[in-house]
């Protein structure tokens, strides 16, 4: 599904990403873990094609297609999802508006019939129920007054209304406390299946106690410089990156 | 369909350019002389059977209008008007008819953009016959203006029977006469301001409101004002007069064909609200703008001022302003009424090389009068949008109170935002109170909404809706939809 064979990439005119193989197979999760300043971040921001970052180097295939081409929404399109370490507020725009107009923007390139404003809140509505979340959040400007646990659900909402295929979860777990944590990790599992897959990037093991990984990867100095299945992640818990390194 | 969807879909429609309301009505019409002189004053006076005071009333102005010096004062720059090389009357050769009579060009030119002057079937519903829900929706009584002329009234009988007049201000001057003597030019008089001046003496149209005591208007009303035929200017001139207690909610709309030429467009509305009355005014002004190189469009002159008379009485403007090459205009209110209230909402795009200078005057007079001016600026391309307002407080105002907020957005980097606030308060128990930010669409804001799949068009219509909001949610429902399309269409090809 995801194949990324040699990628190098720079922001302004610094080399952070220097040389990255990884496959994910539809149907699995792999986890990205690694200390701060790695280029965890680079990695996901390259992927879904953040104005910024040059890439110099490798390629990214998606289903076969070459990824790096694609404008950010042809990305989306194609199946490609971002939750945001740091979702962006919207102020004055309501959240059932953003939500609808880009679930429709999504279902127009997927050749589907958009849906109105009732068609919309239906789907909504369950989805909402599934995760456990408050209706009055699609009553909300986008982002705007959220707590960080609240703009996180509201990540995870819009995956499962977007239904992508490819989904990267970019420190998601950061600044969640428990009940987020798992209502957010619901959400995920919810998801599993063989038409889905998903990159986990995060700094901590914790999260890998509820969205439990096909594989764990180590990314260091813009290098994976580790992989293993899901004991890598506990072993990283109790021995820290400084040992990987050491090993390394 | 969800506004947004629409709004794109309205986009990709658009073909030659952006602007789908520059097409020609070709219809036969008959003009005044080219020129302006006292004989074109009588020339338009004489056509529309006036009486001797008014033709003194315009020579007066005219004469006034002759000794003032065009205003040059706005951050505006265009070369010299010659005004002398323009028709000042225009009208289909047909004359103003029943609706029934009316040109079917007319009509078929209303209907293209999308204004129904046929009083729809539904209205008798309303009084009585099988209403179906479906239908429920309010009808908009409408006063279409072509060039210079009403060509036609919608729903005029029905909102007769409650005592209401809603006609073209000619048919006023003839059916009204002493409402027209009582109220004409005491809100704007004659010699306010140089465009203001011509206006008065060359207006040829626009429409006229009483609403009596007490009365609650059942529908909005509505005028629509188009300008269809070359070199040729647009003078109207509208009156609302909201009597004692009564509530009354206006609208109105315009646009013009593509021309490489700039016509110029200088109306003056006056409105006058008595004791608990209330005047809502909405405005979707959509002129052409002129070409991405900045050839042709309207210059919008304009002067619209409001006075609350009456205690406890409110006027309200909302505009949306997307058209036009240029934007002079400042709807203000004199609060006159112990405890009136003034409110002015402003949503101003500037996108290519279109200049906005617009803004609101609130003059606090009476004892606890409060006002509030939300202005939101939008520059793209090479637009130049400037908030100039002033508020005054008299020393009589005590207890006043003013509170301003003037947001501007950029979008690109050759465009420029520019807020001129004037505050002058003489009153020591008054308060006023400014708020201003100024801020970019930002890169992650435009990325988040990539990433769930819109196109950068879209991403910014949204966020600028979002920005407007607070303006928006001001205007009646049908109109809000409309405003919504026109500003992503006004953003066409600004960012990327």
């Amino acid at each position: 599904m995801l194949r990324i064979e040699g990628l190098t990439a720079e922001v302004e005119g610094k080399q952070i990403l220097k040389g990255i193989d990884l496959e994910v197979p539809a149907g699995e999760i792999h986890a990205i873990m690694g200390p701060n300043g790695s280029g965890k971040s680079t990695l996901s921001y390259v992927l879904s094609g953040r104005e910024g970052y040059e890439i110099t180097g490798g390629s990214v295939t998606f289903d076969g297609r070459d990824l790096l081409a694609m404008e950010p929404e042809e990305r989306a399109a194609t199946g490609l999802f971002l939750a945001f370490q740091y979702p962006v507020e919207l102020p004055g725009v309501g959240n059932a508006l953003f939500l609808r107009t880009a679930l429709n923007a999504v279902r127009r390139a997927r050749g589907e019939p958009e849906l109105d404003a009732m068609q919309f809140l239906k789907v909504a509505r369950e989805r909402l129920k599934a995760l456990q979340i408050q209706e009055d959040m699609l009553k909300r400007g986008v982002n705007v007054g959220f707590s960080g646990g609240e703009k996180k659900r509201n990540e995870v909402l819009q995956m499962a209304l977007l239904q992508p295929r490819m989904a990267i979860l970019d420190e998601t777990d950061s600044g969640l406390d428990i009940d987020a944590l798992k209502i957010v990790s619901d959400g995920v599992n919810a998801q599993r299946g063989p038409g889905f897959s998903a990159l986990v990037i995060t700094h901590y093991q914790r999260l890998l106690d509820y969205i439990v990984p096909d594989r764990v990867h180590v990314l260091m100095g813009g290098r994976i410089v580790q992989s293993g299945g899901p004991e890598l992640a506990k072993q990283l818990e109790e021995t820290g990156y400084a040992s990987v390194q050491a090993a390394a | 369909m969800p506004a947004v969807t629409e709004t794109i879909d309205t986009v990709q429609s658009v073909t030659e350019g952006a602007y789908k309301w520059g097409f020609e009505t070709d219809i036969e019409m008959e003009f005044a002389p080219k020129g302006l002189n006292e004989d074109i004053v009588r020339f338009i006076s004489a056509k529309k059977k006036e009486p001797q005071w008014l033709l003194d009333w315009r020579l007066k102005a005219f004469a006034i209008w002759q000794k003032m010096e065009e205003p040059l004062w706005a951050a505006v720059k265009y070369p010299p008007i010659d005004y002398q090389d323009a028709y000042y009357y225009a009208a289909p050769k047909a004359g103003p008819k029943s609706l029934d009579e009316v040109d079917p060009e007319l009509l078929k030119t209303y209907a293209k953009l999308g204004i129904p002057l046929k009083e729809q079937a539904f209205l008798a519903g309303v009084e009585g016959a099988g209403e179906s829900p479906a239908d429920a929706r309010m009808p908009v009584a409408i006063d279409a203006v072509f060039d210079s002329v009403s060509v036609a009234t919608s729903y005029k009988e029905r909102l007769g029977k409650e005592g209401i007049i809603f006609c073209s201000i000619s048919e006023a001057v003839q059916t009204h006469p002493e409402l027209i003597r009582q109220y004409l030019g005491t809100v704007v008089p004659q010699g306010d301001n140089f465009y203001a001046a011509l206006n008065s003496a060359v207006f040829t149209d626009g429409s006229f409101v009483y609403i009596p005591k007490g009365v609650r208007c059942p529908m909005e009303l509505s005028t629509y004002f188009r300008i269809n035929a070359k070199s040729t200017g647009q003078f109207e001139r509208t009156l609302i007069i909201a009597d004692e207690g009564s509530t009354v909610s206006y609208l109105e709309g315009c646009t013009a064909p593509m021309r490489d030429e700039n016509q110029l467009h200088a109306a003056v509305v006056e409105l006058v609200a008595l004791d608990d009355a209330s005047i809502k005014y909405s405005t979707v002004q959509n002129w052409y703008p002129g070409d991405a190189e900045g050839r042709g469009g309207i210059y919008n002159f304009v002067t619209k001022r409001a006075q609350c008379r009456g205690r406890r009485s409110k006027v309200s403007w909302t505009q949306v302003e997307t058209g036009s090459a240029i934007t002079w205009k400042y709807p203000s209110c004199v609060l006159l009424g112990d405890d009136s209230v003034g409110e002015f909402y402003s949503v101003a795009i500037t996108n290519n090389r279109q200049q906005a200078d617009t803004g609101t005057k609130m003059i606090h007079v009476g004892k606890r009068t409060t006002s509030t001016i939300i202005s939101k600026g939008i520059s793209a391309g090479r637009g130049q949008n400037t908030y100039r307002g002033l508020v005054r407080v008299a020393p009589t105002a005590s207890g006043a109170r003013n509170f301003t907020q003037c947001d501007s957005l950029l979008i690109g980097d050759q465009c420029g935002a520019h807020t001129v606030p004037y505050i002058e308060n003489r009153c020591m128990t008054a308060k006023t109170e400014h708020e201003a930010t100024t801020s970019r669409i930002a890169e992650d804001q435009l990325f988040y909404c990539r990433q769930r799949g819109m196109t950068q068009e879209e991403a910014v219509g949204l966020i600028v809706n979002g920005f407007c909001r607070e303006v928006l949610k001001e205007l009646p429902m049908e109109f809000a939809v409309e405003a919504q399309k026109l500003l992503q269409i006004s953003l066409e090809g600004s960012v990327g």
